[in-house]
């Protein structure tokens, strides 16, 4: 089957099961999405799929169709992605680093639908997203710094 | 992948090594097995240090990362003293090879204690080498010459020398011992002190592989685990035809997960072309365990044991000192309480895993271990493999915790390995293998009594404590010290123990045995301060007393009273603590928490608020930490702190807990052993730092305990409800 990802399109033989996460580091050695708890409870393998954030360890690859699928490889092609990894780089986000894709991913969601999201609103919409060495008050200011960033059009 | 630090032969071949007193460094040995790669144009100064053509410098960082920062810290030591610029350096992580490079182990806060003065004594090593080169060039004194950002100059002839120049005539020159070479005063540091970013950071934001789980090597294939979900089961048959049989999978390999003696086997290992092929397997899988008798742990026993126990006298004895019954007859008031917590997993968010790949009679593995010399030693017990014929190589870690001090994982792919020689093989733990195979906090139960005089001091303090154990012996984890504060501070002491029996492997979990203690303690402290009508900052600071050093005792180190009293008052002053008891139950309230651990002195303050249906707000947390002279490198110190205060809360306030039920954990992912998310965090966590004149201490543990009593009685203050039980439930906490 076809499958694009990162504007890229692959050509992958896979079971329509097999999990796109799956798909993604098997298959094409994109390793950045994580796998964290293969139920949708951590969010460490989030992507994108036409924009929309999705858990890639519960989304049959059978199912992506010509949906596009980003990565943190790529969300930089996202409007307001540079933004927030410039603010997570800015502000020394991770400890260990190993959910912060996922949470990178949902936070460029968040900017993109919402400018200038409140703690609550960075609370709701980052649940999802468990940060182990919980690394949450960084995430909240990261989030703050670049939607103040991209209101200004400017990189942090 | 990280690039392991290996030294090139044609560079070697030109360096001196650096012998030291402290790290007896040895070159040579990062030469063992022919598998030095390299060959830049790079000079090695010693183990640590190698100079490039352009002047910048690669620097190995030898312990392991598991977000603590320690890749980045370590470094920042050795650059001080090498007297380079910060954006000079790349940093390499090194090949585990405790030969060579001393201990590399990440737990214990004590990276930053055993290594402050060897990493600083390795870069200003390599320093003097180069300024020797440099004064034998020009003929000069070295004490005329002085360096700076990487470049060596000699004032008063007006010249200058890069590092990368001088370098090759530098590691022909004698290595000086370690601890004759100077080093710098504090007040010219100038990266020590000073913020820096994770080296990693921007290889995590662009998703590169960096994690054990993120290891790809040519041909590599894939193994999923099916372990005796009861703990010292084994495995009586099995029939692994229906698995054979799905396309993908290549074999089937009993294995030992580890706890079990040699030559006993309580593992399943499917070995696929796939890990998702591989997981999907094991319901195909059929198998019979011995489980003897196993059946009878469960959380539910254990309660019944530990109240008969406390019914009873203890065991034995932890510490007696004076006559405590004798001061509990002869106080003014009494305070009697019961205390107690669960079993705990890790929950590291990269579930364990390990790669293997096993050739021509060696083992190279890669590893994600917090110890990996201490896997080094297990593998080739089980292998029966020379501990020279392993090579490990050390990946980037998605969180400790202490799980990863243990090697069950590298003991388990190493049989994998073996079993298909010749192809790297992955395994990786599913979420549930991961919370279900753990190496668990203890569960433990405390019966406390005080006595307080006739001016509200506490002069008498028993304890009867449960956990478990065997032979009279606390296991893994289980201990508590004689010195659990205030117990040197009192005239009359009994701490009795008895210990009950589990088929449970148990571990550190992040600020071991504090996190626990921390808790019993400080909140029966308050208790206690309640009783004598003060509160409880100005209850300890009475116990405290006059400042001075109360003596180590076996494991537990010396305990200063003056930096204990600093802390807390400081956080008082920070918090602005109006020293007054709280007056009823208002539904908002503070709480403060002492704790000295891992050699830091911490005092919290936390503020919550507790709607009337029994929401827990955490609102605010004031810290104030005392770790010795210097804060290493603050923008990481203040993440660690903040960190490890949320994590007190996850310990406490979201459920946590282990069951076990016919000898099997009942907990299987994040919806039955909940993680701490981002709404339950609070707004702030301000964090602050008071210096004091002694070598600098970690930071990955000791802001942790003291928060969870903090909270427990902010929420007394809030509520009048005494939690005495953890995780935390106001149904169960006592009015």
């Amino acid at each position: 089957m076809d499958l694009t990802v990162n504007r890229v399109k692959h050509s992958v033989t896979a079971d329509p099961e097999k999990p796109l996460l799956w798909v993604l580091r098997e298959d094409l050695h994109l390793l950045g999405a994580k796998f964290g708890c293969g139920a949708g409870l951590c969010g460490a393998c989030t992507v994108l799929l036409d924009g929309q954030p999705v858990r890639s360890c519960l989304t049959p690859v059978g199912a992506v169709g010509e949906a596009a699928v980003t990565t943190i490889e790529d969300v930089a092609s996202q409007p307001a992605g540079q933004y927030v990894l410039d603010a997570w780089a800015d502000l020394d986000v991770p400890q260990c680093g190993y959910c912060q894709a996922g949470q990178i991913v949902s936070a460029t969601w968040l900017l993109g639908q919402m400018p200038d999201p409140q703690d609550e609103d960075i609370d709701a919409a980052m649940s999802g997203n468990i940060c182990r060495c919980s690394t949450y008050l960084r995430i909240r200011k990261a989030i703050k710094a670049a939607a103040k960033a991209q209101g200004k059009g400017e990189a942090a | 992948m990280n690039a392991p630090f290996e030294i090139s032969r044609r560079s070697f071949l030109s360096a001196s090594l650096l012998a030291g007193a402290v790290l007896s460094f040895q070159a040579r040995l990062a030469l063992a097995g022919d598998g030095a790669t390299g060959g830049e144009d790079e000079t090695v100064l010693n183990a640590f240090v190698r100079i490039n053509p352009d002047n910048s410098v690669i620097i190995g960082a030898k312990n392991p990362e598991i977000g603590q920062g320690v890749k980045t810290m370590l470094p920042m030591l050795i650059a001080e003293e090498l007297d380079v610029d910060w954006d000079q350096v790349h940093i390499e992580q090194t090949l585990a090879d405790d030969k060579l490079y001393g201990r590399q182990s990440a737990g214990g806060s004590r990276s930053t204690p055993v290594n402050w003065l060897p990493m600083r004594q390795t870069g200003a090593a390599a320093r003097q080498m180069l300024v020797t080169a440099a004064a034998a060039q020009w003929g000069v004194a070295p004490a005329s010459v002085t360096t700076a950002k990487g470049m060596v100059h000699h004032e008063p002839s007006g010249r200058s020398a890069t590092y990368a120049s001088l370098a090759e005539a530098a590691s022909a020159i004698e290595p000086p011992a370690l601890d004759t070479v100077p080093l710098k005063p504090d007040d010219s540091f100038r990266i020590i002190g000073t913020s820096r970013r994770g080296v990693d950071t921007p290889a995590i934001l662009q998703g590169k592989p960096l994690f054990g789980i993120d290891t790809e090597l040519p041909g590599m294939v894939y193994a999923a685990i099916e372990a005796c979900p009861v703990f010292l089961g084994t495995i009586g048959s099995f029939d692994d035809a229906a698995v054979k049989a799905i396309k993908g999978v290549i074999a089937v390999v009993p294995i030992n997960s580890g706890i079990l003696p040699k030559g006993k086997f309580d593992t399943l290992a499917i070995v696929a072309d796939s890990w998702w092929t591989a997981q999907q397997a094991r319901s195909q899988l059929k198998v019979e365990w011995d489980l003897g008798d196993l059946k009878q742990f469960s959380t539910e026993a254990y309660a019944a044991q530990a109240d008969a126990a406390l019914e009873g006298a203890p065991q034995g004895d932890i510490l007696k000192k004076g006559d405590v019954e004798a001061g509990l007859a002869g106080a003014v008031k009494t305070v009697s309480a019961r205390y107690d917590y669960p079993f705990l997993a890790h929950c590291t968010l990269e579930p364990q895993n390990c790669t293997g790949l096993f050739e021509d009679g060696a083992l190279t593995l890669w590893a994600p271990s917090q110890s990996p010399g201490s896997g080094r030693r297990q593998v080739s017990d089980i292998l029966d493999l020379p501990q020279d014929a392993i090579t490990i190589h050390m990946t980037r870690i998605g969180g400790g915790f202490g799980r990863r001090l243990m090697a069950d994982y590298m003991v388990q792919v190493a049989q994998i390995a073996r079993a298909v020689p010749g192809k790297p093989v992955k395994m990786i733990y599913a979420r549930a293998d991961d919370v279900r195979h753990d190496y668990y906090r203890p569960a433990g139960w405390h019966a406390l009594t005080a006595g307080l005089d006739k001016d509200g001091r506490l002069v008498a303090l028993r304890d009867h404590f449960v956990s478990f154990g065997a032979d009279g012996q606390p296991i893994r984890a289980a201990e508590m010290e004689e010195t659990e504060f205030p117990a040197q501070l009192l005239p009359d002491v009994h701490f009795g123990v008895s210990y009950l029996a589990t088929n449970l492997p148990t571990g550190w979990l992040r600020a071991p045995t504090s996190n626990a203690m921390a808790f019993v303690f400080q909140s029966f402290l308050d208790e206690l301060a309640e009783a004598a009508g003060v509160d409880l900052p100005t209850f300890v600071l009475g116990l405290l007393g006059e400042d001075r050093l109360l003596p180590a005792v076996g494991r537990a180190p010396q305990f200063n009273t003056g930096r204990a009293r600093a802390v807390i008052e400081e956080v008082c002053k920070f918090a602005g603590w109006d020293g007054k008891r709280p007056t009823g139950a208002s539904g908002k309230g503070r709480g403060f928490g002492f704790y000295f651990s891992h050699a830091g002195y911490f005092a919290e303050v936390l503020d919550v608020a507790v709607s009337e249906a029994g929401d827990i707000v955490v609102e605010k947390v004031h810290v104030v930490g005392d770790i010795g002279s210097h804060v290493i490198n603050p923008i990481n110190a203040e993440s660690q702190v903040q960190g490890s205060v949320l994590d007190g809360l996850a310990q406490s306030m979201i459920g946590q807990k282990i069951d076990q039920s016919e000898g099997a954990i009942v907990q299987e992912n994040f919806d039955s052993f909940p993680l701490l998310r981002i709404e339950t965090a609070p707004r702030e966590v301000v964090v602050k730092f008071v210096t004091s004149p002694y070598p600098p201490t970690g930071l990955g543990e000791p802001a942790l305990p003291p928060v969870i009593p903090a909270l427990t009685n902010a929420i007394y203050a809030a509520t009048g409800k005494r939690v005495r039980s953890l995780p935390i439930s106001l149904d169960n906490a006592v009015a």
